[in-house]
């Protein structure tokens, strides 16, 4: 038995020691807050699950039918906001990276990152002020003739104020970031791969669909959650849209509308005090817990088809 | 399948810049052409013209005339993408989709045209095209697998089989054996022997041996110097430019005197 020659570790120099050092301290730190944000998520939470929901605003049966309505409003907000912007935004962001010229890409790129930085509480004004009472004739068009389609059950609202308008807002509002974080992810496609679709008697929109878009589909999710992520936390648009209802309704053009988590505890909390606020935490732990959700369902369709990714 | 390429008083351009001058010659049907000159010649630039490749590039733009079997590639109303539907082409480094399974990258091409193929059509198309690319026997098991997972040599021979599924009337090879190892180069060089007696092809290549080993003709382009355009020095058969060339730069340059 011949003993291991000594192996010689690389020596430690002091820039390694005090990178790897700060790496370490920032990586621990994003879970510190995580954790600390959790723990205080959950421990002001507790009364209001266990309180007699007699007490809670509104008196209802119990915390879950207080907090449903406001689940459900939240998700069909966010949901309505991703079907009409994430079109648009894939249309807008593959203009930019495969059909404008160069120029006017450039242009249109800079517009985009400007939309991003207009702070929402403007969105919401503009919502309010302007869109939704441009838009309430249309509503009331839809309504007359489209009335039978559950999703537009009269009556109308005079005022425009639905949820279908903060959709519209909230949309507006997530188009900016989907569009410049796909944009990025289109234009790094490999112009080998695009060449072979080319070369393969492909025209440009097949060369994108052979190409592109497959090669930017993880990107496009992450975009897509981080708009997601947006609009499910978005405050000041949509209260300052809507005026709440506690109920559970699709139809998108009636003045009775559902609200979103973070609206409702935004209008309540200056005037919550004692067990009303532990029950505006809790919903906000609720809220919490569909982001993180949504985001693991994101990962996991990322991660299905990952052999096929290109990254091997 | 296979034509006759004619070339007649070729000008290429990036933008401005004449990159490649005054080309002409004509590429017999099921031959092997070598394209062979230093680094910068045109002769990638060429050959990207002979399926309009070329004009992808913004700015890129061509004077003269390509007649495959009289049909001039640049006539008015000609569509690019049906050109480069006859006029296959094989890329310098290989380039399967690595979004699509062994299977997905060969049919690519076809469901173009076809997006309807029955799957018993589609399995006959699939191996026929790997078995004419020698790969058949490699990746039969694994098909479903991801064509990006394969060597370098095999991911290359992928990319001939998903050029001939569409049974095209040319290949053009752009140094398909650059990013190869000896013996995926010898496979592939192997392979051109065999769809020679299918196919007209035109390959570029900076190695010699290689030219000499594969090619029936072979055309010799040189450069005066940067920011000259690349011209087409001599074409010939493959054994008279290696042993008796009549242009004293093709000798200095097959004898390895320069460049």
């Amino acid at each position: 038995m011949t003993a291991a020659p000594a192996r010689i570790a690389a020596k430690k120099r002091l820039g390694d020691t005090l990178f790897s050092g700060a790496a370490l301290a920032a990586g621990t730190l994003i879970l510190v807050v995580l954790a600390a944000v959790a723990i205080f998520l959950v421990a002001q939470s507790i009364p209001a699950f266990l309180v007699d929901p007699a007490e809670i605003k509104g008196s209802p049966d119990s915390f879950w039918s207080y907090v449903g309505p406001l689940v459900f409003g939240t998700v069909w907000a966010a949901a309505l906001a991703l079907i009409i912007a994430v079109p648009i935004a894939l249309g807008i962001s593959l203009f930019i990276s495969h059909y404008a010229p160069r120029r006017l890409a450039q242009g249109l790129g800079y517009t985009i990152d400007l939309l991003a930085a207009v702070p929402s509480v403007v969105y919401g004004l503009w919502g309010a002020g302007v869109l939704a009472p441009a838009i309430q004739p249309f509503y009331a068009w839809l309504v007359d003739n489209a009335g039978w389609f559950p999703l537009f059950t009269p009556p109308v609202s005079g005022t425009g104020r639905t949820i279908l308008t903060v959709a519209i807002v909230l949309a507006v509002m997530i188009l900016p970031i989907i569009t410049a974080l796909c944009r990025e992810v289109f234009l790094q496609t490999p112009k080998l791969h695009e060449e072979a679709a080319l070369a393969l008697g492909a025209t440009r929109w097949e060369m994108i669909r052979m190409a592109v878009l497959p090669f930017g589909r993880p990107g496009i999710i992450s975009a897509v959650m981080l708009g997601l992520g947006r609009a499910l936390g978005e405050t000041m648009a949509v209260a300052m849209v809507l005026s709440p209802a506690v109920i559970i309704s699709f139809v998108l053009t009636s003045s009775q509308n559902p609200t979103t988590i973070p609206a409702n505890i935004a209008l309540n909390y200056p005037e919550a005090h004692g067990i009303g606020v532990n029950v505006l935490i809790a919903t906000g732990l609720i809220l919490f817990v569909i982001t993180f959700a949504v985001n693991s369902v994101a990962r996991w369709a990322v991660s299905l088809r990952k052999e096929f990714s290109g990254a091997n | 399948m296979s034509k006759r390429i004619e070339v007649r008083d070729l000008d290429v351009y990036y933008g401005t810049f004449r990159a490649v001058e005054g080309v002409t010659l004509t590429i017999e049907p099921r031959t092997v052409t070598a394209f062979i000159g230093p680094s910068g010649c045109g002769k990638s630039t060429f050959i990207r013209t002979l399926n309009r490749m070329h004009e992808v590039i913004p700015g890129a733009r061509v004077d003269g005339e390509v007649l495959i079997d009289g049909n001039n590639l640049y006539g008015p109303g000609v569509d690019p993408v049906l050109v480069r539907r006859q006029v296959g082409m094989v890329f310098q480094r290989p380039n399967p989709f690595p979004t699509m399974s062994i299977r997905e990258n060969v049919l690519a091409g076809v469901r173009l045209n076809n997006t309807r193929m029955p799957k018993q059509e589609a399995d006959e198309l699939v191996e026929k095209s790997l078995m004419g690319a020698n790969l058949w026997n490699e990746v039969k098991d694994r098909l479903d697998k991801p064509g990006s997972g394969l060597s370098g040599g095999q991911q290359q021979r992928l990319c001939i089989a998903r050029t001939i599924a569409v049974s095209p009337e040319v290949i053009l090879m752009d140094e398909p054996c650059s990013a190869l190892d000896p013996i995926s180069t010898l496979a592939i060089e192997d392979l051109i022997e065999e769809l020679k007696t299918e196919y007209t092809i035109v390959i570029v290549t900076h190695n010699m041996q290689q030219a000499s080993r594969v090619s029936d003709k072979t055309a010799f382009f040189n450069i005066e110097g940067t920011g000259k355009p690349g011209k087409l020095i001599e074409y010939d058969d493959t054994t008279t430019i290696f042993s008796n060339p009549s242009v004293k730069a093709t000798e200095d340059y097959v004898s390895g005197k320069f460049g």
